[in-house]
């Protein structure tokens, strides 16, 4: 059945078993913080993503939220994928699964970049589904924007 | 089990007319169409239907044979084309028992006639001049209700930062239905304007209006009704309803796109500025300043939609010949088979009434917690379209408290083969989530 390129195991199971889930306070004080709340307009889906970090390395990427699978999915690769990550390779990253999920699903993920982000391939495939996918990730970019990381904030949303 | 006679004399249960759907069916060429592997099962008429071949010869032979603009053309052609046009208003007019013809005015949609409403209010309260009923300030009232359709709820949120007046709303209850209990309060002499969604495109209720349009009367008010869900699903009189205003569109009623219907009251519509300023909608034009046309011309600036007017004739001449009392009946069926068969879905809850009395053939329910999106990405890989998200009704959402709802609707082609569909979908929903 090819709905089994959309709903990959891998997917299922972090939608049903989060990793990371909850918007959690820096650790270390000293640690600039950045929040962004997005909404998918269409279907009613939020994220709310939270960046602690030096300026050199995430310390955290904390989220909240509530939305499809894909989105909750996603929200917990992103959190798996960037924690601990120094500033400049987890926009590396970011960059990679954004480049993955325009691709229409021609575009074959590097494992060793995405992890377990490499299942959201056939999610490219369904276009209605792709911002489902990236609501996690852009509010990420406006979250860490905040924080003094990654791109200007020149898109942020409220 | 008890069979019950009905005595003779009253109406009988074959009384009620009935239409073959298997010929119904063949009409509409879509339907013969795979999805994903599977035979369409179509499920989203609320958000727009399908259309018959007679509706889309029509609009083909429109443009292959009588293509010209309207009421500005001495020539054949134009002539032509003007006839279809009117013909198509007097076939609207004639559909929802308006009393003169002039009383339709062909708009885009059911949203830019309700926007025509309120920027006439607009307008007027700009004009010291003007009908004292269209003219809205500061502690004057419009009413709507928590379960409109976003088009009913925005372009008066709009009329109200305009123009100083509040905005105020029934409220829904648990069961869906609209909450009349603070009817006097709500609908006081204040009111200048009560616009309220006749059936709802999310929870299906079809709201008794006699206890509203009582009250509006007694208090002097006007009365908007946003027809978009009825006028395709069941007769429509609207002098039966007393409204001062319906508006509907085509294409949820097999016509096309870009096509929908402002009916007002010719004195009221007589009394009312216009809106959009362009060709066609003047009497003269100087440069010092002009004077209007009468309506329904006042607001049908520019070129309109004339081959879509057409079709929607079109349209109305078929649903006509099934005949809308029939296609009530069928739907009214439908949608009693499917409450029944939904309700054996382990963990599915209905939003909206639970039983077939005073609801139409749209039902919007929640699976367990299974995301409405991933309830629908399901059925599509089984070729069952169904809507999902807020339908443009947020309000009610927030009201059930979900963030978005799966919603399945019928229309005169549905079968109840479908809505089993339907369910068998639902279960391959809950193998793969619950």
């Amino acid at each position: 059945m090819q709905l089994e390129s959309l709903y990959q195991e891998i997917i299922l199971d972090h939608y049903k078993h989060p990793h990371g889930r909850g918007l959690r306070d820096a650790e270390d004080p000293a640690d600039r913080v950045g929040e962004a709340h997005h909404v998918n307009p269409t279907c009613g889906d939020e994220i709310t993503v939270r960046v602690a970090t030096d300026g050199a390395t995430l310390h955290d990427v904390s989220y909240d939220g509530m939305g499809c699978s894909i989105s909750q999915a996603s929200a917990s690769v992103l959190h798996e994928l960037l924690t601990g990550r120094g500033a400049t390779e987890a926009f590396e990253v970011h960059e990679a699964f954004l480049a993955l999920m325009s691709g229409r699903g021609q575009v074959t993920p590097d494992e060793d970049v995405l992890g377990d982000g490499v299942a959201f391939e056939g999610v490219a495939r369904y276009p209605a589904r792709v911002k489902c996918a990236l609501l996690p990730w852009m509010a990420f970019k406006d979250a860490a924007a905040r924080a003094g990381v990654g791109a200007s904030p020149t898109e942020v949303k409220a | 089990m008890t069979t019950i006679a009905i005595p003779p004399g009253m109406p009988q249960y074959d009384d009620v007319p009935r239409y073959d759907v298997t010929a119904v069916r063949a009409d509409f060429p879509i339907l013969d169409r795979e999805v994903n592997g599977h035979p369409l099962v179509y499920l989203d008429s609320a958000n727009t239907s399908h259309k018959p071949r007679q509706v889309l010869d029509v609009l083909a032979e429109h443009y292959a044979r009588h293509n010209a603009n309207v009421s500005r053309s001495v020539h054949t052609l134009g002539t032509e084309a003007t006839e279809a046009y009117e013909g198509a208003r007097a076939k609207v007019a004639t559909f929802v028992n308006a009393p003169s013809v002039d009383e339709v005015v062909f708009t885009k949609n059911s949203t830019e006639a309700i926007n025509i409403v309120a920027y006439a209010f607009s307008n007027a309260s700009l004009r010291a001049d003007a009908d004292p009923r269209l003219r809205l300030g500061p502690g004057d009232e419009i009413v709507i209700s928590e379960m409109e359709h976003h088009s009913n709820i925005v372009p008066w949120q709009l009329l109200a930062e305009r123009t100083g007046a509040t905005l105020r709303w029934f409220p829904v209850t648990d069961n869906g239905r609209l909450d009349e209990s603070g009817l006097t309060d709500l609908v006081n002499e204040r009111t200048k304007i009560v616009s309220l969604v006749h059936m709802s495109n999310i929870l299906g209720t079809v709201n008794a209006t006699s206890r509203i349009t009582a009250r509006v009367r007694e208090v002097g008010a006007l009365l908007l009704l946003d027809c978009s869900q009825s006028v395709p699903h069941m007769p429509i009189d609207v002098v039966d309803l007393d409204a001062d205003f319906i508006v509907f569109t085509g294409h949820k009623m097999c016509g096309p796109t870009g096509i929908g219907v402002l009916w007002g009251r010719m004195e009221l519509l007589a009394a009312m500025p216009p809106v959009f300023g362009g060709g066609s909608m003047i009497e003269t034009v100087t440069m010092g300043g002009s004077t209007y046309a009468a309506p329904p011309a006042r607001f049908e600036a520019g070129t309109p939609p004339i081959a879509e007017a057409v079709a929607l004739g079109a349209a109305v001449d078929y649903l006509s010949g099934i005949g809308m009392r029939a296609i009530q009946w069928h739907e009214k069926q439908l949608t009693a088979y499917a409450l029944d068969a939904l309700g054996t879905v382990p963990g599915l809850r209905i939003f909206g009434p639970e039983v077939p009395v005073g609801r139409g053939g749209t039902i919007s329910f929640a699976l367990g917690d299974v995301h409405p999106h991933d309830v629908g990405q399901v059925l599509d890989s089984l070729g069952v379209q169904v809507r999902v998200g807020h339908h443009c009704a947020r309000p009610v959402c927030t009201r059930f408290g979900v963030p978005a709802t799966t919603r399945a609707s019928f229309y005169l082609y549905t079968t109840t083969e479908e809505i089993d569909a339907l369910v068998a979908g639902l279960e391959q929903v809950r193998k793969v989530f619950c």
